[in-house]
């Protein structure tokens, strides 16, 4: 925004990345300013004010800066651009577009647009002269990608308008003004396709927040079945390192059910960011065949970007992902990883001498991730449509200890937990997600409850429970066994242990890299379901101890031959029918000996 | 730069630190006190604060200070191969200064959408890495290890076994022996014409050592993007790093978070690792750094941090059974060697790799069953012989083989202790290698 009057200032000190300007005026907190280093303008955010002297955090190394250096006040807060065409971009923490950027490396102040506005889409208007209209209506669309981009009165408009004029369907610049509003004192308000909104507030363009109902499809077993993730859901990934949280965040991102997909990688390797970048353009999407690439947004503030910037990164994310679902989408935004969030917060409450919480944290880093967490949910426009925004945020607890603050407080913040095991990573038992930690709230709720019941039967949660419990079960056994020994236990034990087993290598444990096995629809989760709990409940009588594990080995080794074999495929029938001869047999030579003895 | 002004009244001096009344300095700016190396820490109006690398011992307040104008910085070009320099990037060999081209060393980052997905192995010959814990060039991954282990041997071998154009030894705190051992291998390698050190010995300031990762890799970027080169930065020890980060930050009066370590020190660490690359041109950066362990505990913030960024960690570890040191599968990883195992290597590499960690874990569980008193199963014992032969055969860091062959031992032992419902391997492999 370019403001004759704006504030203006001066640099007096320098502490890394937080510097003291002098203002010749008025300025806001939360205010962007820009820093003049040797021509180039640095970006920067007013965090604290003590009489004219603002104290800003720097997006950008501070090498270099002078006392005295020059400083412009911008006059807003850190905004998003938001319009058609943000799909299959890839920002920096503070949405400027990496791709336009120039050269191998990201140079200070090389600050490019977040989208074209000189770019023309065909719009189609949906409205009528006259009408009245309030922040986040629909005026009509255009076809971003193969999505349906909803054209909204801008979310900062506050109370009734009417619909003044709009255009004829027809191609636009995305910055040409497309409707007029004027409300009853006669105040005019032009409308383009691009608005702005200041990432820190929440979007809140809806009529109501109902509870979230539906499932959210992510095709790993483990998550599916045993703590499904909803649309409109929160959930986070506490891991320490090395055991599968990226690859497990991965496989969501590309095979969840959801219109638009946000990876916000936040303080974390560049690598990983690559690999999207590289794969998703080649890779489809599960749900509509177009590319994976077409539905995904990459914010990417890796870990050697600045620190302050991935601060922000989140927040721009979930701006987006609001601005999304306020057109009635399903949005999923990942954010990998929130501990590197929490972290940025620390370094600068350092440097503001602020008094610090546990290990150093802010005091009100509980406050600040719940509040963050709140703006997902699943809601109800007020057109009558809905939309949806799922957050699952990762977690990198230091040293592995779930009790650190950011754990705790995330905790306290999402409603499902998807506890990595380092055990389970060391003994290569991916997703390495441990059933019995793990949870989804959601179980518990009746809407879904309702809601799921009515595609995979009446009495699935009542198997989901048989599940954890034969899975409890397994690990009592697991313990008793190694007190007791092998042969100091019951025969039952054993099998109780080797039922769990079952459970855990074939329907938990799933091969991210085979390309059938790494997903598997709802469909075919409740073919395996089924079909486990029945061989389980099969009736197996063994002779001694040393004769469970061969049976049930030679069981988990047939069901994962399966799970490799496309469903219902010839091939995968006849594991499946070698499968059952076994049960059988072992069932009828079992019952015949039974027989005999009595 | 004969216009500098020297000031001569220093208004402060802290254990660190000196401050003084100076115009026109700029933020991260090098500067001679009494001719010893500073750099601008902080500025409030005209008072500037220095950080004097080694100390304000014997520092009288009417020292001779001249500021230099610019942050620290390296002069890059074909004359550093070869070449030993100190964290100023000055010759420690009487050799000339290099005259290439000035940079600031710690440039900015490289964009994400620039860098290449790294997809080229790198192969080390040794066993318990390449089988386990495939290396690819681009990648940043540490050793992780106590320090009685035998690190400086294994990472000099991996070094001189890697194919790689340039090397680049950034040394920390290294003990004058191992600076010698570093030397002596590279020259009875032939490799010295390749190889560009920046050393920080132990009898070297601490807080000098902060400069030298970002020289090594300002080098390194020389050759990986101007000439295209496959360069590896060897980092030893990045410990030896981050406690000279505490240093400072505890003299700057910061509040420390976890294990007295500066709340910033993930940031700081990711910026050196995360200068590991594949660029679209062909050159790369690969980092292998050293993190040494106190008693094996990786829980502290410095190895806990670094396993945030690197990707993956290689554990070293005395094997009691075999009396070897070994490449430790359970704790061990490389995460990107999904990019190449079974692409680059023979198909059959993930699931043999992962089958026979899987059988490692019965082997230790049954040692744990034996060490409780417990009477072992058939399996038990099978697994337990297993382990020794997979310790003795491939994991032991003194065993060195090709991929192929790695592979085709263990189907061997797979076929030797298993059946194959016990070793659960696609059939469309077992069919093909099963013996």
């Amino acid at each position: 925004m370019s403001n004759n009057n704006a504030t203006k200032g001066k640099v007096r000190g320098i502490i890394a990345n937080l510097v003291l300007v002098k203002a010749d005026g008025p300025f806001m907190q939360n205010e962007i300013c820009y820093i003049i280093r040797n021509e180039v303008k640095l970006m920067a955010e007013v965090i604290k004010a003590i009489g004219d002297v603002a104290y800003v955090q720097v997006f950008e190394n501070t090498n270099g800066i002078k006392s005295g250096a020059d400083v412009v006040f911008s006059g807003h807060l850190l905004e998003a651009t938001l319009g058609p065409g943000i799909l299959s971009s890839n920002y920096d923490g503070l949405l400027h577009n990496l791709s336009t950027m120039t050269g191998i490396f990201i140079q200070p102040g090389d600050y490019t647009d977040t989208i074209d506005i000189e770019k023309e889409w065909y719009f189609t208007p949906t409205i009528q002269i006259g009408k009245r209209v309030q922040a986040g209506d629909w005026l009509g669309h255009v076809t971003e990608k193969s999505l349906i981009h909803r054209i909204m009165i801008p979310f900062i408009i506050e109370g009734f308008y009417t619909l003044k004029d709009i255009v004829a369907e027809g191609s636009y610049k995305a910055s040409e003004t497309i409707a007029i509003l004027v409300n009853d004192k006669g105040k005019e308000f032009t409308v383009t396709m691009v608005q702005k909104w200041p990432v820190k507030k929440a979007i809140t363009c809806f009529n109501e927040k109902p509870r979230p109902f539906k499932l959210m499809e992510t095709g790993i077993r483990t998550i599916d079945i045993m703590s499904p993730m909803l649309m409109g859901g929160t959930g986070f990934i506490p891991g320490p390192f090395g055991s599968g949280k990226t690859v497990l965040q991965q496989g969501i991102a590309r095979q969840a059910e959801a219109d638009v997909v946000i990876i916000a990688a936040c303080g974390e390797r560049a690598n990983e960011i690559v690999e999207t970048f590289t794969e998703f353009p080649k890779l489809d999407d599960p749900w509509t065949g177009k590319k994976l690439m077409e539905r995904t947004v990459i914010i990417a503030n890796t870990s050697n970007m600045p620190v302050a910037s991935r601060e922000a990164s989140i927040y721009s994310a979930m701006t987006i992902g609001e601005y999304y679902r306020a057109m009635g989408h399903n949005v999923l935004l990942l954010a990998d990883s929130t501990s590197r969030w929490a972290q940025a917060l620390r370094e600068m409450s350092n440097r503001m001498e602020e008094l610090p919480g546990p290990d150093a944290f802010p005091m009100d880093l509980p406050a600040i991730i719940s509040n963050y967490y709140s703006r997902a949910g699943y809601v109800k426009l007020n057109n009558g449509e809905a939309g949806s925004v799922t957050f699952i945020g990762t977690v990198s607890p230091a040293g592995g200890n779930l009790k650190e603050p950011v754990t705790e407080a995330t905790k306290k913040a999402a409603r499902c937990f998807y506890a990595l095991s380092q055990n389970r990573a060391d003994s290569k038992r991916y997703p390495a997600l441990d059933p019995v930690e793990s949870y989804s709230k959601y179980l518990e709720y009746q809407e879904f409850r309702k809601n799921i019941e009515d595609d995979l039967g009446g009495d699935w949660t009542a198997k989901v429970t048989k599940l954890k419990n034969y899975l409890r079960k397994g690990v009592e056994c697991a313990d008793q066994i190694s007190i007791l020994g092998d042969d100091g236990v019951a025969l039952e034990t054993h099998v109780q242990y080797w039922h769990a087993e079952v459970i855990d290598n074939v329907l938990l444990q799933q091969d991210a890299f085979d390309l059938i096995d790494a997903r598997t629809p709802q469909e075919r989760q409740k073919f395996m379901v089924n079909h486990i709990l029945a061989t389980l409940e099969a009736e197996h009588v063994f002779e001694s101890f040393e004769d469970v594990r061969p049976f049930f080995k030679k069981i988990i080794n047939i069901y994962k031959q399966m799970n490799y074999k496309s469903f219902k495929t010839e091939e995968f029938e006849q594991f499946r029918s070698s499968l059952e001869a076994l049960i059988d047999e072992k069932n009828n030579h079992n019952t015949s000996k039974i027989d005999s003895v009595v | 730069m004969s216009l500098n002004k020297i000031y001569t009244n220093l208004s402060k001096i802290t254990k660190s630190t000196c401050t003084l009344f100076a115009d026109d300095v700029s933020y991260g700016e090098l500067a001679m006190v009494d001719n010893r190396p500073a750099q601008v820490v902080k500025i409030m109006d005209d008072e500037v604060t220095l950080q004097i690398f080694s100390g304000t011992e014997g520092l009288p307040t009417n020292a001779e200070v001249i500021f230099t104008g610019k942050p620290p910085t390296l002069r890059v070009g074909d004359d550093l191969a070869g070449r030993f320099f100190n964290a100023f990037g000055h010759p420690l060999d009487n050799g000339p200064n290099p005259e290439g081209k000035e940079v600031t060393i710690g440039g900015p980052s490289v964009n994400p959408i620039r860098r290449k997905m790294p997809s080229e192995l790198l192969a080390t010959g040794i066993a318990g890495i390449d089988l386990n814990n495939t290396l690819v060039t681009g990648q940043k991954i540490p050793f992780f290890t106590d320090a009685n282990q035998p690190y400086n041997e294994v990472m000099s071998l991996v070094a001189m076994r890697a194919e790689t154009d340039k090397i680049i030894l950034g040394g920390m705190g290294l003990a004058n022996d191992d600076f010698l051992f570093y030397k002596q291998v590279f020259e009875n390698a032939g490799a010295s014409h390749k190889i560009v050190s920046f050393i920080n010995t132990t009898e070297d300031p601490p807080i000098e050592r902060l400069l030298i990762p970002d020289m090594a890799l300002t080098a390194a970027e020389y050759f990986a993007l101007e000439k295209n080169e496959k360069v590896l930065v060897l980092l030893t020890d990045m410990t030896l790093y981050a406690d000279a980060l505490s240093i400072v930050s505890n003299r700057m009066d910061q509040i420390p978070s976890k294990d007295s370590m500066p709340g910033s020190l993930y940031s700081d660490l990711a910026r050196i690792y995360e200068k590991a690359a594949q660029f679209e041109t062909g050159g790369s950066i690969t980092i292998i750094a050293v993190t040494t362990l106190s008693g094996g505990d990786i829980t502290h913030a410095i190895p806990d941090n670094t396993g945030y960024i690197t990707e993956g960690q290689l554990f070293l570890k005395h094997n009691t059974s075999i009396n070897k040191v070994i490449i430790d599968p359970f704790r061990s990883l490389s995460r990107l060697k999904n990019n190449v195992i079974g692409k680059k290597t023979r198909a059959d590499h993930p699931q043999v790799m992962n089958a026979a960690v899987r059988l490692y874990v019965d082997a230790v569980n049954a040692q744990t069953k034996l060490e409780n008193g417990f009477e072992l199963s058939d399996y038990d014992q099978r697994a337990l012989q297993f382990s020794f032969d997979y310790a003795e055969k491939l994991l032991a860091i003194d065993v060195v083989t090709d991929t192929q062959e790695m592979l085709d031992i263990l189907w061997q032992l797979f076929a030797k202790y298993f059946s194959k419902d016990e070793v659960s391997i696609k059939t469309s492999f077992t069919d093909l290698y099963w013996k």
